[in-house]
C-alpha cells in the first residue's frame, strides 16, 4: 500500500497524500564522526512520520539536516518536488517547515505571548518603514497576528500563563509553549525532537492529544522523534528506525516492531 | 527663593539635558551589545566618522581628495556644489548603512561564536581603521558643522525665570534641541523594539540564536540593522556634539561619557541606559556645582567613573539587570 505515489488510507480512515519531503542518500559527517550514514526516506502530505532509535543514533542530526540546522555531505533533500539547495535555518523556516528542539530554545526573557508571537515573523510581510512608522498594513498586520496566536495559544490551553516570563515556567510547559511557536507558523511540515522526552505520564498524555488533534484540525504533516515505543506506535502512521546512523527499519508501527534488526537493535543492547 | 536652590535648579536642568544625550550614546551600544554579544568600541569614532562625512557632503568636498593628487598629480579640492542640510544628513545615512553592511559582512559574520574578548578586540581595530579611514576621505583638519540647528542663550527660558525667581536660567537653545531630538528618538528605539516585527526579531536574536533561526530570523539581517541603528544614533550624536564644539578627534571620546551610563545601568538594559543617563548627567552637574568648587574643580572629568564604579562593587548587574546567580 505504501508503493501508491498518490498515497494511500491509513487503519484510521485517514486520507495520507503523496510525497512532501524526501531524504535521498544522505550522509552527514562530524569529523570522523558518522551521524548518518546513506539513508533514504520521505515523508507524506498529512502524515505522522516518526524516526526512532537509541541515543546517538543520529535522530537529531536528520532533524538538524531536515531543517536546514546541519548540512549533509552527500545526499539531496527534496522538498515539494523541488531539490533543496543548501540552505539557511531561517530560510528553511520561511518556506514553511516549523520545528522544536530536543532542549527546549526558547526566548527565555520575553514573555509566553512574544515567544508565540515570534512564530509569525515569517508570516508578517510588511516592510521595515511601514514598521517603523506603524503605517496602514503594518497595525492591521499585528492584530490579525495576535488573534492568530490568541486561538493557538487557546487550542494548547495555556490562556493562564500568556503573560508569564518563558523563563519562570515548569520543563513540561516549556516544551508546550516551544510547541505553542512552532504551530504560530502554520507549517506545513512541524518537526518535533523528543516532544515528550522528560514528561511525567500525564503530561505525555496531553503532548500525544495535542499532536493528534494539530494533525487531525489543521492537516499539518508532523515529523517527530521519540524514543518511547509505545508513544510512537500509537502516534505514528509510519516509523524509520535509526541505528548507529543507518537506517535499520522503516514501515507501518506493526511492521516495524515484527522487524528482526529492530528487536535486536532495542533488545540486544543496552543503549537506552 | 535662596540663590543656591536656584543655581542648583539650573544645573540640575542642564544635567539632565546633558543625560539625555549620554542615554542616546549608550543605547547604541545596548543595542548591539544586546543582539550580538558585541561591545563596540569603535561607537564613539563611528560618530567622529559620521559627522565627518556630513560636513564632507554638506560642503561638497571631494572624498579621498588628498590620495586623488597625490596619485593623479591633479589639485581637486571640492565640487561646484554644496548639498543641503537635509539632503546631506539622509545621505550620510546611507553611508552609515552601508558601513553597517561592510562591518557585518567583512567582520563579525566571520566572528560568530567566537569569545566576546575577541570581539571586542575586532572592534578596536575597527575604531582604529575607521579613525585613519575618515581621515583620508575627508582629511583631518578641525571643521565646523552648521545644520541650522539654534544657538545661545534661550531668552525666554531666560526671560521667564528672572520674572519668576529675580534669576534668569542660562539655558543653551542648542542644548534644548539636542534633548528633544535625542528624548523622541530615544523613545522611538524603545518602540520600535518593543512594538515591532523588526524589534521582536532583535530581541529575539538576543535571547536565542538557534531559536531565532528556527522562527525564520536571519541573523545577519537583524546584525546589520542594529548596526544600521547604532550608525544612526552614531550620526545624532555626531551631530549634536559637532554642532557644539566643531568636528575633530575629540568628539570620538563622547563613547567614553556612555562607559559609566553602562555600568550604571547595566549592559543589556534599555531603560537601564535611559535612567543611567540620567543619573550621570545630573549627578555629575550637581557634584561639579555642590563639591567642586572644595577640591579645586573639574569632578566631572572622573565622577562619572567613580559613581560607576562604586555600583559596581554593590549591584554588578546594573540597576535593572537581573541578578546574576551562578549556577553549580
Ligand atoms: N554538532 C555536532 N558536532 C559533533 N558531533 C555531533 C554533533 N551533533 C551530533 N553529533 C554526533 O552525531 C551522533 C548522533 O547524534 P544525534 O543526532 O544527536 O543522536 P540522537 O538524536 O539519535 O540521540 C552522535 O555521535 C553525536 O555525538
Ligand atoms: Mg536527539
Amino acid at each position: 500500500m505504501l508503493d501508491a505515489s498518490e498515497g494511500y488510507v491509513t487503519p484510521d480512515g485517514r486520507q495520507i497524500g503523496g510525497v512532501m519531503m524526501e531524504m535521498r542518500n544522505i550522509t552527514l559527517r562530524f569529523g570522523g564522526v558518522v551521524a548518518i550514514k546513506d539513508i533514504s526516506f520521505d515523508i507524506r502530505e498529512g502524515e505522522i512520520r516518526a524516526i526512532i532509535g537509541p541515543n546517538g543514533a543520529g535522530k537529531s542530526s536528520m532533524l538538524n539536516v531536515i531543517s536546514g540546522f546541519y548540512n549533509p555531505q552527500e545526499g539531496e533533500v527534496w522538498f515539494r518536488g523541488a531539490k533543496r539547495p543548501p540552505m539557511k535555518p531561517f530560510q528553511v523556516a520561511r518556506q514553511g517547515i516549523a520545528r522544536t528542539f530536543q532542549n527546549i530554545a526558547l526566548f527565555e526573557g520575553m514573555t509566553v505571548l512574544d515567544n508565540v508571537m515570534t512564530g509569525r515573523l515569517t508570516q508578517m510581510r510588511s516592510s521595515i518603514w511601514a514598521q517603523a512608522l506603524w503605517w496602514g498594513s503594518a497595525e492591521r498586520e499585528e492584530t490579525e497576528n495576535r488573534a492568530h496566536v490568541e486561538r493557538v495559544i487557546d487550542f494548547l490551553e495555556i490562556q493562564s500563563i500568556r503573560k508569564t516570563p518563558v523563563g519562570r515556567l515548569p520543563y513540561g510547559l516549556k516544551k508546550r509553549v516551544e510547541l505553542a511557536r512552532a504551530l504560530a507558523a502554520e507549517p506545513k511540515l512541524l518537526l518535533l525532537d523528543e516532544p515528550m522526552a522528560g514528561m511525567n505520564v500525564e503530561e505525555k498524555e496531553d503532548m500525544s492529544r495535542f499532536i493528534l488533534d494539530v494533525n487531525d484540525e489543521f492537516g499539518t504533516t508532523i515529523a517527530l522523534i521519540e524514543h518511547d515505543m509505545g508513544v510512537v506506535m500509537d502516534l505514528s502512521d509510519r516509523v524509520v528506525v535509526m541505528d548507529y546512523g543507518k537506517k535499520i527499519g522503516d514501515g507501518t508501527p506493526d511492521e516495524v516492531r515484527k522487524n528482526q534488526a529492530v528487536i535486536d537493535a532495542y533488545l540486544g543492547v543496552a543503549h537506552d | 527663593m535662596p540663590d543656591q536652590l536656584l543655581f542648583a535648579i539650573e544645573v540640575t536642568l542642564n544635567g539632565l539635558m546633558a543625560g539625555v544625550l549620554y542615554a542616546l550614546v549608550a543605547l547604541g551600544f545596548v543595542l548591539i551589545f544586546k543582539a550580538s554579544g558585541i561591545f563596540n568600541y569603535a561607537q564613539g569614532v563611528m560618530a567622529l566618522f559620521a559627522a565627518l562625512t556630513l560636513v564632507g557632503i554638506m560642503e561638497g568636498q571631494v572624498p579621498f581628495s588628498h590620495l586623488i593628487n597625490a596619485i593623479f598629480g591633479t589639485d581637486v579640492h571640492h565640487f561646484a556644489w554644496e548639498v543641503p542640510a537635509l539632503l546631506a544628513i539622509l545621505l550620510t545615512m546611507t553611508v552609515m548603512v552601508a558601513l553597517a553592511w561592510l562591518v557585518n559582512t567583512l567582520i563579525f559574520r566571520h566572528l560568530v561564536g567566537q569569545e566576546p574578548i575577541i570581539l571586542f578586540m575586532a572592534t578596536i581595530g575597527l575604531a582604529y581603521f575607521l579613525e585613519g579611514f575618515g581621515d583620508i576621505m575627508w582629511g583631518s583638519d578641525i571643521k565646523t558643522l552648521d545644520v541650522g540647528l539654534p544657538q545661545g542663550l534661550n531668552e525666554s527660558i531666560d526671560e521667564f525665570t528672572f520674572n519668576l525667581f529675580g534669576y534668569g536660567f542660562f539655558i543653551d537653545n542648542l542644548d534644548i534641541v539636542a534633548t528633544i531630538i535625542a528624548a523622541i528618538l530615544v523613545a522611538a528605539l524603545v518602540a520600535f523594539s518593543q512594538y515591532t516585527k523588526q524589534g521582536r526579531a532583535l530581541r529575539a536574536v538576543a535571547d536565542d540564536h538557534q531559536a531565532a533561526l528556527s522562527v525564520g530570523i536571519s541573523l545577519s539581517f537583524i546584525w546589520v540593522l542594529v548596526w544600521s541603528i547604532a550608525g544612526f544614533v552614531a550620526l545624532v550624536a555626531g551631530i549634536m556634539w559637532g554642532a557644539k564644539s566643531g568636528v575633530q578627534f575629540s568628539l570620538s571620546l563622547i563613547a567614553l561619557k556612555a562607559l559609566p551610563v553602562l555600568m550604571l545601568g547595566g549592559f543589556t538594559s534599555i531603560p537601564g541606559a535611559i535612567v543611567g543617563g540620567l543619573i550621570i548627567g545630573v549627578g555629575e552637574k550637581l557634584f561639579e556645582f555642590l563639591v567642586g568648587p572644595l577640591v579645586g574643580g573639574a569632578t566631572e572629568n572622573w565622577f562619572a567613573y567613580v559613581l560607576a564604579l562604586i555600583f559596581l562593587v554593590f549591584r554588578p548587574q546594573g540597576l535593572f539587570g537581573e541578578k546574576i546567580i551562578e549556577r553549580v
